[in-house]
């Protein structure tokens, strides 16, 4: 094995961006979020705001517009419910190029498609600016619970190892003629994932004693407790800001 | 003799099942000596390596590492004392990078600040993997891997090294330097292999176990150079090496 298993949500990059602590991102992704959602349905030019500030960090950043945009792709599954409301609500309706439709729909329709995108687009920020591990590390210092932290943990470790162990086992039935695709064979695939599971699990077991053997009792060290720099926060906190001006804004003038 | 890094007194254990799986095992490692434990699968090496560190408690017997009884009280102290590297490394190889993983046994035992990145770069020198601190170890090879998995449990500064199948999936190369990381660490060290030349070239004692008692224990080179003793405990050599008798 070599190089080239980037994470394919992370860019890594030199930017202040990339630069600031972890738990100041996650901590501003999260309350950028929080905006998004709590502003009003119909204040549409208050949406543009919050577009105008992510762009802004791309291009502090550097994170091309496209790289974001085909990521954000994941999204479509989940827009079919929006897409489907202006024609299944009831209410006063209008029409648009010959359609009738439900004016609430069409504005509840938007209210998920808006939101989830601006979420979706946050969370891809915070991703490609900020590495796995160190995200991690940032909600390990926002005090985010040992168990959570740990597990996340141990799954970003060994995901791999055992994506790694799946595509071995699919190898093997493949080379002794297995084709996945006839239904018939389907029970060979489903004992399969039986199997890994116990694999897994097995080696579960075996991570543990492993970490016992090195004095492992049940918390994980904290290795790394350098205090943020106030400029961090402050600079992690600007676009929090300008969120949070854009929803008082929006209340106020709704 | 001084107060042995290792004993072990008439030590049996019992799985659950009743299934007895060490018998009257009574062993003695004086520190600085290096030992390969030997024997066929099934044998009980690995149950009776989980005894050492009080992952299994005995049956009946004891087990004492630098004097120090293994009992509930001092587990901690036992865990440090005797650091077991396990056979895959990706089963003791968790943290995201190389240089986290090394730093988790100290951190466990207390070990902070300065020390403690004294401790993960001088254990990773030891391993010839000080380049690699940053890495993850799934980008690791093989032999890189197994090193590193050593760098671990030599973080905690062990009494007594026990390694669990060292050269298993390692190709000649990487067989080869990890020999030379382990001749040159100069600790107390007990090795369970099946891999017969890495015995002879790493220990110059070793104690064969089958059915969970102690059947031999000797010079290396004369076990070895003993085929009735191998054959008798489905211990064998490679194809085509015979040893004179030494």
């Amino acid at each position: 094995m070599g190089a080239g298993h980037a994470h394919p949500l992370h860019l890594p990059g030199t930017s202040p961006v990339h630069r600031l602590s972890p738990q100041v991102k996650v901590l501003a992704a999260f309350m950028v979020v929080f905006c998004v959602v709590a502003t009003p349905r119909a204040a549409f030019a208050t949406y543009g705001g919050y577009l105008v500030l992510l762009a802004a960090v791309w291009v502090i950043a550097a994170i091309p517009p496209g790289w974001i945009g085909r990521r954000a792709l994941i999204e479509l599954p989940f827009v079919v419910l929006a897409v489907l409301l202006p024609f299944a609500q009831g209410g006063e309706r209008v029409d648009v190029a010959g359609l009738s439709l439900s004016a609430d729909g069409l504005l509840d329709g938007w209210n998920i498609i808006i939101k989830g995108t601006l979420g979706v687009l946050t969370s891809l920020t915070l991703a490609a600016t900020t590495s796995p591990r160190d995200l991690l590390l940032g909600l390990q210092r926002l005090r985010i619970p040992a168990t959570i932290t740990t597990i996340a943990t141990l799954m970003l470790r060994y995901v791999e190892v055992i994506i790694g162990e799946a595509r071995r086992m699919r190898i093997a039935r493949v080379s002794r003629g297995h084709d996945p695709r006839l239904l018939w064979q389907a029970g060979a695939t489903a004992r399969s994932v039986g199997r890994l599971f116990l694999r897994s699990y097995e080696r579960g077991e075996r991570v543990h004693l492993a970490m016992v053997a090195r004095g492992f009792t049940g918390a994980m060290p904290a290795l790394d407790e350098r205090p943020v720099p106030r400029l961090e926060w402050t600079l992690g906190m600007l676009p929090v800001a300008v969120a949070l001006a854009l929803v008082v804004g929006a209340w106020a003038t709704a | 003799m001084s107060i042995p890094a290792l004993r072990v007194s008439e030590l049996r254990f019992d799985y659950p099942d009743g299934h007895r799986a060490l018998d009257s095992i009574d062993l003695a490692v004086a520190p600085g000596e290096r030992v390969a434990l030997l024997g066929p699968n099934g044998a009980g090496k690995t149950t009776l390596v989980l005894q050492l560190n009080g992952v299994l408690r005995p049956s009946s017997g004891s087990v004492e590492v630098s004097g120090l009884p293994v009992r509930a009280e001092h587990l901690r102290e036992i865990r440090r004392r005797v650091g077991i590297v396990f056979q895959d490394p990706d089963d003791q190889l968790f943290m995201p990078t190389v240089a986290e993983d090394v730093a988790f046994g100290p951190a466990n035992f207390g070990v902070r600040g300065p020390e403690l990145d004294a401790r993960v770069h001088d254990a990773l020198t030891a391993v010839d993997m000080a380049g690699h601190a940053g890495r993850s170890p799934l980008h690791l090879s093989g032999g890189q891997r197994k090193r590193v998995a050593l760098a671990t449990v030599l973080a905690c500064d062990p009494e007594v090294l026990v390694i669990d199948e060292p050269s298993s999936n390692l190709d000649p190369v990487a067989r080869r330097e990890l020999a030379e990381v382990l001749l040159r660490l100069d600790r107390t060290m007990l090795m369970v292999t099946h891999d017969l030349p890495y015995a002879l070239q790493l220990c110059p004692r070793s104690v064969v176990l089958d059915d969970g008692r102690v059947v031999a224990d000797g010079p290396t080179r004369e076990l070895l150079a003993d085929p009735e003793l191998l054959s008798r405990h489905r211990l064998e050599l490679p194809y085509g090496f015979t040893l004179a008798g030494g």
